[in-house]
């Protein structure tokens, strides 16, 4: 909590606040806990259902802990068009991932982008904020197995 | 002397490794002692061939790509640095046919410039026109605008000059420059490609927006999805301020202008003009009813222009040149350029600045080589998520905002999506659908509700009640067309119903 204080401290005088003090607190912790809405709700003088209502707005928001990677796959049009489709399926039947969720060894969360302005040289991804073009069923699954081989956290 | 290496630091090509081509040249130059010096330039918007490696000889800029870390040594080893012959090599960068027939105005120093450099900027015709506006009175420069008759680039075609006109108008002690950087729409990223690579160009169309209308604050709502757009821009606008270009005192002109970057949060909607500027305000992204015209009332109730990206960076070519000379470009009512964005399955994907009044058949095969997949191209989806696809009989439909409306399109943000015959389009149909029910702002029934009835709808058509689920979703999209309070769920009809309309065959199937 105390990086949650520390966040609403610092930006609390920002116009239209809100958004910019969910997006410090998950660039910190990966993700915005419950109790962070309070928090923001007494120091920005707003409602909690307000603060909530924002948080759960943005498709950007976690609410739980990610897995140690974050791969955000394009499911856009264009991506489409360049085989995005079975590379989620893959994803999914190949290595255990699916779409939404985070695998079971905490190793990989799999979320949902829809375009990254990388439309030419998909399927497309951000993994851990880094954009990666061309993917194909090799990179991904060496993408995956880059993921599992990296060591928790202690 | 040394030798100058250009390397993108565009995003795409560092999606592609370009990072790791630039440190692999930085080695072997090191290991040979050679003296290079590379510079991170933007995209010359030839996406097929990044990373594009450029190296500056007598003759002009020779291009290599799409160059591999792994392909160093040999290039290197063929005496690239002098231009040397290799498989890679396809000469003057500038003479290559996809860059050579193109129009470059808004586009003319991105993939050229250190996207970073004050000194490229002003040495390649920056600042020219912030100074020529900073001379000018608010009421001639708007005029300037409204001559050079440039629409709204973010999908709707509205006359910028005149949206700024009732901006100047308003009588307030604040207004706003918010420019719209959400870019939602997949299949385009000009938006992007300034931003990473003539960053300076935006925020001086920001400055000049800001003296016509009388706005000392401009907004850039910039979508999460670009975190390389972001760092450029940010480093671009510290850089402005540390050079009196931006903040108290404009060029020492006494007038000011900041420029302040706030990030979205995954919400297509958030492009929406009203729906952004509650975003802004920190609030959920919710259409506004309209009027108020955010022109009067916008951002915290003020008047504010709101302005694509694009729109904006247009601006500076305009002042510097004359409206009449931008007007000069285009066809009818579509005055000046559009940088198309050529993407999906197709062999040259990448961006392409023409004026208005090429067909799509120009753009996609003799810009676009066809598909990359080698197949016959089936459709065509311009203008985004809510454009329609069209089949290869429109081909030859002129892209002009009015008449290519008239032939059942969408221009857009001016996006190409192309898929080869491989494509069920019944699924697209699906999907525009689903896209609809993930983005909704859930403000009104037809768009929220309606959507997730859509998804079934079109379900069900697999089934033997074909003709009955497809009069449902015709009535569905009819309701979804009239009844919706904006675009998201008036517009998803479009690529539902062209889908239907021109890929029948597609729904036939079980
Ligand atoms: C659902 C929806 C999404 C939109 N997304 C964008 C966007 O990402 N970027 C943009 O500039 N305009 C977008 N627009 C258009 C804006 O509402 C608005 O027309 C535009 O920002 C005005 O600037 P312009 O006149 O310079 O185009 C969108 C509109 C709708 C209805
Ligand atoms: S049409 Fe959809 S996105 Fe637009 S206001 Fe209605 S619910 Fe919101
Ligand atoms: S559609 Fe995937 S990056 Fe644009």
């Amino acid at each position: 909590m105390a990086v949650v204080e520390a966040v609403v401290q610092r930006l609390r005088a920002v116009p239209g606040a809100c958004l910019p003090i969910l997006h410090a607190i998950q660039d910190e912790l990966g993700f915005v806990p419950h109790d962070a809405v309070e928090r923001i709700a007494d120091g920005l003088n707003l409602s909690r259902a307000e603060v909530h209502g924002v948080l759960t707005f943005y498709h950007d928001f976690r609410t739980a802990p990610p897995g140690r990677t974050i791969v955000k796959l394009c499911r856009a049009e264009a991506c489409q068009a360049r085989g995005c489709t079975a590379l989620e399926r893959r994803l999914h039947d190949h290595h255990g991932i699916a779409m939404g969720a985070t695998s079971a060894d905490a190793a990989i969360t799999l979320e949902p982008v829809y375009c990254l302005g990388n439309c030419a040289l998909g399927p497309s991804a951000l993994v851990d904020g880094k954009l990666v073009g061309r993917l194909d069923a090799a990179r991904v699954d060496a993408l995956v197995q880059a993921a599992r081989g990296k060591r928790g956290k202690a | 002397m040394s030798s100058i290496v250009y390397v993108p630091s565009d995003s795409a090509a560092l999606s592609v490794g370009a990072d790791d081509v630039a440190a692999a040249i930085a080695r072997h130059a090191a290991a040979q002692e050679l003296d290079v010096r590379i510079v991170r330039n933007g995209s010359r918007g030839m996406l097929w061939l990044e990373p594009l490696v450029e190296v500056a000889t007598p003759a002009g800029r020779i291009a290599y790509g799409p160059v591999a870390a792994a392909d160093v040594p040999g290039l290197f080893a063929a005496g690239f640095l002098q231009g040397g012959a290799h498989a890679l090599r396809h000469g003057v960068t500038g003479a290559i046919p996809f860059l050579q027939r193109q129009t470059r105005l808004v586009f003319a120093r991105v993939g050229v410039t250190d996207p970073l450099s004050l000194e490229d900027y002003k040495a390649n015709g920056g600042l020219v026109a912030l100074q020529k506006a900073l001379a000018t009175a608010p009421a001639a420069i708007v005029e300037e605008v409204v001559t050079s008759g440039l629409r709204g680039r973010g999908g709707a075609g509205f006359p910028a000059g005149i949206k700024w006109r009732t901006v100047l108008g308003a009588t307030a002690d604040q207004k706003y420059i918010a420019c719209n950087a959400d870019e939602g729409d997949s299949g385009t990223f000009s938006d992007r490609m300034v931003m990473e690579g003539d960053p300076f160009v935006l925020l001086e169309g920001m400055a000049i927006a800001g003296l016509a209308v009388g706005a000392t604050e401009g907004y850039v709502y910039l979508r999460s999805e670009y975190p390389d757009a972001k760092r450029t821009l940010l480093a671009a606008i510290e850089r402005a301020c540390a050079a009196g270009w931006l903040g108290q005192n404009v060029l020492g002109s006494g007038k000011r202008f900041f420029v302040h970057v706030r990030l979205g949060a995954g919400a297509y909607i958030c492009g929406e003009e009203t729906a952004m500027l509650e975003s802004l305000e920190g609030k959920r992204g919710i259409v506004r009813a309209k009027p108020p015209l955010p022109a009067l009332q916008g951002l915290w109730g003020k008047p504010t222009v709101v302005n694509n990206v694009m729109t904006l960076a247009s601006v500076p070519w305009i002042v510097a040149h004359g409206g009449a000379a931008y007007a000069a470009h285009g066809v009818g009512r579509s005055k000046g350029t559009l940088p198309f964005q050529l993407a999906g399955n197709v062999k040259h994907g990448g961006l392409v600045e023409v004026p208005f009044g090429i067909t799509l058949r120009e753009l996609l095969y003799d810009y676009g080589g066809g598909t990359a997949s080698g197949r016959p191209i089936k459709a065509v989806q311009v203008g985004g998520p809510l454009g329609a696809y069209l089949p290869a009989s429109k081909f030859d439909l002129v892209l002009d905002y009015e008449a290519f409306a008239q032939g059942g399109g969408m221009i857009g943000h001016g996006g190409l999506v192309v898929f080869d015959d491989t494509v069920d389009m019944r699924a697209m149909a699906r999907y525009a659908m689903e896209f609809c029910v993930v983005e909704s702002c859930g403000k009104c029934t037809p768009c929220r509700i309606g959507s997730t009835r859509g998804v079934e709808v079109i379900d069900r058509m697999a089934g033997p009640q074909r003709p009955v689920q497809e009069k449902l979703l015709r009535e569905l999209c009819d309701t979804m067309a009239n009844a919706s309070l904006c675009a998201m769920g008036g517009l998803t009809p479009m690529p539902v119903l062209s889908a239907l309309d021109h890929f029948p065959e597609d729904f036939r199937r079980s």
